[in-house]
């Protein structure tokens, strides 16, 4: 028998801390298997978010630096400036990409610096106790909003994908799920495309990706990947919202 | 025609891998690993197709498949 699928070169064979059926875990994979598939884990350098995947440079066996709150691209403009050979991605969460993050986001975006940004949308503060994001949902229950997220007080959900699309520096906009085997796979191209249109120096790429945080949802592992697919959808549509050179 | 492997080590037992098998092949065990975690097990091996469904969903890449 041959074997069809294992942990791929780049992913470290270690326990990880994320609590059962985070999306993490399958975003991690997915990045390591596209480095590994495009052959450029020697040259790339990651950046860590904080948050959840704030343990990030345990997992991957690459160059990765650990960057303060919200400043993954700073430090990612600077990596790419000393040595533009070098692959520099970061990979955030939503409450460091889209909250205290946001003003190095749009900036970055904007100069059109040749970067690849992965970021995790799972709606709510994970590593902090599941407060509310400013991607959190009209309606949703987290621990700052009890009686759901009022959008007269709290304001709505920021669609960064879309926000960004309209940005000229940036080449790429995507936003894709992890809610089954088929949009799992569409992450998987969508995140190889955001690289490669690095490779090419094309400019900014990010990739929004929807992800499940069971524990601060408080569903289920199956029922997480439910509520991407029917609620979470509705509010971050999917799709490629801009790609250099198609129109 | 098919095979999986499952790391009781790494698996978390969240369950996803149980939900996309077509076959029924993979099931809740009340073995614990050294977490105190309920893992999950082949049952049904003769039934496996090797599609690799639960292997592309395991958020800890504790299966492997064969084929």
């Amino acid at each position: 028998m041959k074997k069809v699928f294992g942990r791929t070169r780049t992913l470290r064979d270690t326990h990880t801390h994320y609590c059962p059926g985070c999306g993490h875990g399958i975003a991690h994979r997915l990045v390591a298997e596209v480095i590994d598939e495009l052959g450029i884990r020697e040259r790339t350098i990651g950046v860590a978010p904080i948050g959840c995947a704030v343990l990030a440079y345990y997992y991957w066996d690459l160059d990765i630096c650990e960057a303060p709150h919200g400043r993954p691209p700073a430090v990612a403009t600077g990596m790419k400036s000393v040595n533009p050979k070098n692959i520099v991605f970061t990979y955030q969460g939503d409450g460091d990409l889209a909250a205290i993050g946001f003003n190095e986001t749009i900036h970055t975006a904007n100069r059109g610096e040749n970067i690849t940004v992965i970021f995790i949308n799972n709606a709510v503060y994970g590593m902090t106790g599941g407060q509310m994001a400013p991607t959190t949902l009209c309606g949703q229950v987290t621990a700052t909003t009890p009686s759901g997220r009022n959008v007269k007080r709290y304001g709505h959900p920021i669609h960064v994908a879309e926000l960004l699309a309209n940005l000229p520096g940036v080449s790429f906009s995507s936003r894709v799920a992890l809610s089954d085997i088929p949009n799992i796979m569409k992450t998987k191209q969508a995140i190889k495309k955001a690289f490669q249109v690095q490779m090419d120096g094309k400019g900014f790429s990010i990739v929004e990706i929807l992800s499940p945080c069971p524990t601060y949802w408080r569903k289920t592992p199956v029922e997480s990947l439910k509520f991407i697919k029917e609620k979470m959808v509705k509010t971050f549509p999917l799709g490629v919202f801009k790609e250099c050179g198609k129109k | 025609m098919g095979k999986v492997v499952i790391n009781s080590a790494r698996c978390k037992g969240c369950g996803l891998c149980i939900e996309v098998c077509p076959k029924n092949v993979l099931v809740p065990s009340s073995k614990n690993n050294h977490l105190g975690i309920y893992v999950v097990e082949v049952k049904n091996k003769e039934e496996c197709i090797g599609c690799s469904r639960c292997a592309i969903i395991c958020p800890d890449a504790a299966i492997e498949v064969y084929r």
